[in-house]
């Protein structure tokens, strides 16, 4: 059994790597605008990533002031409420999560946790960005469009994506929704082949796979599965573009519109699902495996705890990410696919759940016997913890085939998601924006604003999304503009859509404190130091706070131990940095 | 302090809203009642879960704080308590799982007796098609979809004549009598929704999607379409009603058949040519 905690004892001498193949830059757009520093294109990909976001936040907002108040907003008509969620769903899950955590925390994180000067691709890196950005633009472009962007759910599924009864359908939404996909998947794939190549090639002397902090095992391998999962979506949005461009019918049968006959005919709507969900299913885990990742180093810093089950922890996480690949159709369970493959895609899928209850159980147990710091990573922590785990049982409902069919396409789903890819990543992304926000500019973020941004956020977040569960349990559809008179709908529960909305209102709000605070903190945040935290991990231990291009100084960093010794008994701190010398449980002093 | 209290809170409070708040499902109206058992059981189990992990975590904030001198342990890895939690789990997973494929078993099983009836979406609204006197539904195709024949029956199959058809309609259903619900749609995606019946099923242009139910109590039922289908997706209603025998036999025999649409266009349509004739 390999030691994964510290070295064998054989001595590493340290590394003089030269930095002359970095391009440095030498003007000022080089260096800030079109920078191949992966700190910069991570505060490049984060900042778009947030700016977008808050679209995505105001849409939200529509959306429920229609829910909690039908009507009561003229503006607000059904072409523009389907608009409305459509965006939010695409932006939310595509232009935020997953390029915040990978285009984000992956750039800045990957070469400083591992002791790397760069991106081993900087050229790319800095492409993929340009690219991202790109995406974003053509998908704000289709706001301003004739007949305004889709209005297909953000499943985009055809015919309907594609034909007059949906908005966007005939107009110029749906054609720029597909290009602004097809675009940001070129611009994540460079960057992404950077990461991996990166995360396998890059390391520092000492360095190795199973001495990596959780954090970039879990950008990593969704990195990988990324790279897999894209190309699905990729081949669907151009066979989806060429059915609504040059009238191919990859996804057309025959249809009758609107008592008119079309053209199309011998084309599978399935199909695309299939497409479809073999992404989307992965995209769940591209996003919560950063953020299981980030979490677990949260929690063992701030516990002062190594990190319970390292080893079962990377094994889960690689586990998660090659089951979650056969398990995508349990998103199809009432598609009208053939009903027998639900014994299987059940199966799959409440397999899946063990891994990622064993993760759940590490969390809790690295906080058993620990020296708890309830600082706001720590908070945010364990309000994913609490979130996370609502969520994933939910999870268990609407994966375990036959309870799914009368929960499909209601509230509920709408609620589970929310909760589990939603809320709780979420709440990862702020617990890492409080954690390395000091890293990325010397300071601290303000822990008054931070505090008032935590209580709001996660309190208001569960008020929203644990009762809507029931909404769905009652049998309210989701996608629905508007109730109407329904027999089965209690007028209870209108009450309960307008505290919903209220809470939406209240915990947007609260963003913008914290977007305040983000920005205030520049300036006026308490300085920080090198190593706020006392953490181990080689980004605290750069000579300079915030790092440079290059990371490093003169000499690239050496590993001799895993990135969790904390409070190991006999050392004089309760932690170890990773470049420390001597063997754990000893002072560097006592070692050899 | 304040995050062990709100921790408690919150699962307590889950708890207490999930038994006392007045929103659950309707009362059921079809034989998928071992659907509603088996939620049952995922409730029990998922919720004893969460309230042990979030009591768990609420227990630690409050024994291991922070506190000056404090230090944490030492333990990396605990085999056997990972194995224990791992067995465990799976265990929870199987007790929920093998209920579930045991009733999906049924779902997917049409008893061989059922009756058969179609069900048409269209960009929004419902349609309804029973096999005729011969007991069969003739053959259709998207293609033949007309102005006069909307469902796109095959004019020259005899087992389409004596279809009965209802455009925009009720659906009427036999209380007790299992039924094979065939699902069509001609423009986009739809999904025939009748909370009540618990089961639902996606309409898909091109192919023919069922499930099957055995309505259990008389009643009306609102149908809804349950996979956006476009703006008018929320108007999109239909209403099912579940009758005894005599009543069901009173409403079939007043609706009328695939023939008798077709000869009654056709009369209106030589009433309107001879019209349009006279005017000359």
């Amino acid at each position: 059994m390999v030691d994964i905690r510290s070295g064998t004892g054989e001595p590493i001498g340290p590394a003089e790597v030269e930095d002359v193949e970095l391009y440095h830059p030498h003007s000022w757009w080089t260096r800030y605008v079109f920078s191949q520093d992966a700190k910069i294109i991570a505060i490049q990909y984060a900042s778009t990533a947030i700016a977008i976001g808050m679209v995505a936040l105001v849409l939200s907002w529509l959306m429920r002031l229609q829910l909690g108040f039908p009507g009561a907003f003229a503006f607000i008509d059904a072409d523009r409420y389907y608009q409305f969620i459509t965006m939010h769903g695409m932006i939310m899950v595509i232009y935020l999560l997953t390029a915040l955590f990978l285009g984000g925390f992956g750039n800045y994180l990957i070469p400083l946790m591992l002791g790397a000067r760069d991106m081993v691709f900087p050229y790319a890196n800095m492409l993929s960005y340009w690219l991202y950005l790109l995406a974003v633009l053509v998908l704000v472009a289709s706001f301003f469009a004739p007949g305004g962007p889709t209005g297909a759910g953000w499943t985009l599924y055809p015919p309907q994506a594609v034909l007059s009864g949906t908005p966007g359908g005939k107009d110029w939404g749906i054609i720029l929704m597909l290009s602004s996909l097809i675009l940001f998947i070129i611009g994540f794939t460079m960057g992404g082949l950077n990461y991996v190549v990166t995360v396998l090639q890059g390391r520092a002397r000492g360095m190795t796979l199973m001495r990596m902090p959780l954090t970039v095992w879990g950008i990593f391998t969704a990195t990988v599965m990324a790279l897999l999962a894209f190309p699905a979506l990729f081949v669907a949005c151009v066979m989806m573009l060429f059915d609504r461009v040059l009238g191919t019918s990859f996804f057309m049968p025959a249809i009758v519109e609107m008592g008119e006959q079309l053209q199309h005919g011998g084309g599978s709507p399935i199909l695309f699902q299939h497409l479809f969900w073999f992404f989307g299913h992965p995209e769940v885990y591209i996003v919560a495996l950063p953020a299981f990742g980030i979490v677990s180093d949260l929690i063992s810093t701030h516990a002062r705890k190594n990190i319970f089950g390292y080893r079962m922890m990377v094994w889960a996480i690689v586990i998660i990410g090659a089951l979650s690949f056969i398990v995508w159709a349990h998103h199809m369970y009432v598609s009208g696919m053939n009903p027998y493959f639900g014994f299987f895609f059940a199966t799959t899928t409440l397999i899946i759940a063990v891994p990622t209850a064993i993760k759940v159980y590490n969390w809790v147990l690295t906080l058993w016997r620990g020296d708890i710091h309830l600082t706001l990573p720590m908070l945010f922590a364990l309000a994913f913890i609490v979130t996370f785990v609502n969520g994933g049982l939910t999870g268990l409902f609407l994966g375990n085939v036959v309870v799914d069919v009368p929960l499909s396409d209601t509230m509920f789903v709408v609620a589970h998601f929310h909760m589990v890819m939603g809320v709780a990543p979420i709440l990862v992304i702020f617990g890492a924006i409080y954690h390395w926000y000091p890293k990325i500019t010397g300071r601290m973020l303000n822990g008054l604003m931070g505090h008032l941004h935590f209580w709001v956020t996660f309190i208001g977040a569960y008020l929203i999304f644990f009762p809507m569960h029931y909404l769905g349990l009652i049998g309210v559809p989701r996608r629905y503009y508007e109730m109407g008179e329904t027999a089965f709908v209690p007028a209870s529960a209108h009450t309960l859509n307008e505290f919903i909305t209220i809470m939406v209102l209240v915990v947007g709000a609260a963003q913008i404190i914290f977007l305040f605070n983000l920005v205030w903190s520049i300036r006026h945040g308490r300085e920080a130091g090198g190593n706020p935290w006392r953490a181990t991990t080689l980004e605290w231990q750069t000579p300079e706070t915030p790092p440079r291009h290059g990371n490093w100084g003169k000499e690239l960093p050496v590993v001799y131990r895993w990135a969790y010794d904390y409070s190991v008994p006999g050392a004089p701190e309760d932690f170890i940095p990773q470049n420390q010398p001597g063997s754990a449980g000893l002072a560097p002093e006592g070692a050899s | 302090m304040a995050v062990v209290v709100i921790l408690v809170l919150l699962a307590v409070g889950s708890v207490l809203f999930h038994l006392l708040s007045p929103w659950w499902w309707t009362p059921i109206a079809s034989n998928w009642n071992y659907i509603d058992n088996t939620l049952i059981i995922t409730f029990w189990i998922t919720g004893v879960v969460f309230v042990a992990v979030v009591l768990f975590m609420a227990y630690c904030v409050l024994r291991f704080r922070h506190r000056p001198g404090n230090r944490a342990a030492y333990e990396p890895e605990n085999r056997k308590l990972e194995g224990w939690l791992a067995g465990g789990t799976t265990l929870g997973v199987a007790a929920m799982l093998t209920p579930g494929l045991f009733v999906w078993h049924q779902f997917v099983t049409v008893p061989s007796g059922a009756a058969e009836v179609e069900v048409v979406g269209q960009q929004w609204l419902w349609s309804f098609r029973l096999p005729g006197a011969d007991g069969k539904l003739g053959t259709s195709e998207t293609r033949d979809v007309t102005p006069e024949n909307s469902l796109g029956l095959n004019r020259n199959d005899a087992a389409a004549l004596d279809d009965v058809i209802i455009e925009g309609g009720e659906l009427h259903l036999e209380v007790g009598k299992p039924v094979k619900i065939l699902l069509r749609s001609v423009d986009v995606l739809h999904d025939f929704y009748v909370p009540e019946f618990r089961a639902k099923m996606d309409m898909v242009p091109g192919m023919v999607t069922y499930f099957w139910l055995t309505p259990t109590r008389t009643g009306t039922f609102e149908v809804l379409c349950a996979e956006l289908c476009g703006t008018g997706h929320p108007q999109m209603r239909g209403t099912v009603v579940v009758d005894n025998a005599a009543d069901y036999q009173t409403w079939l025999s007043s609706q009328q058949t695939f023939s008798q649409m077709m000869a009654a266009t056709e009369t209106k349509q030589t009433a309107q040519a001879e019209n349009a004739a006279a005017a000359q």
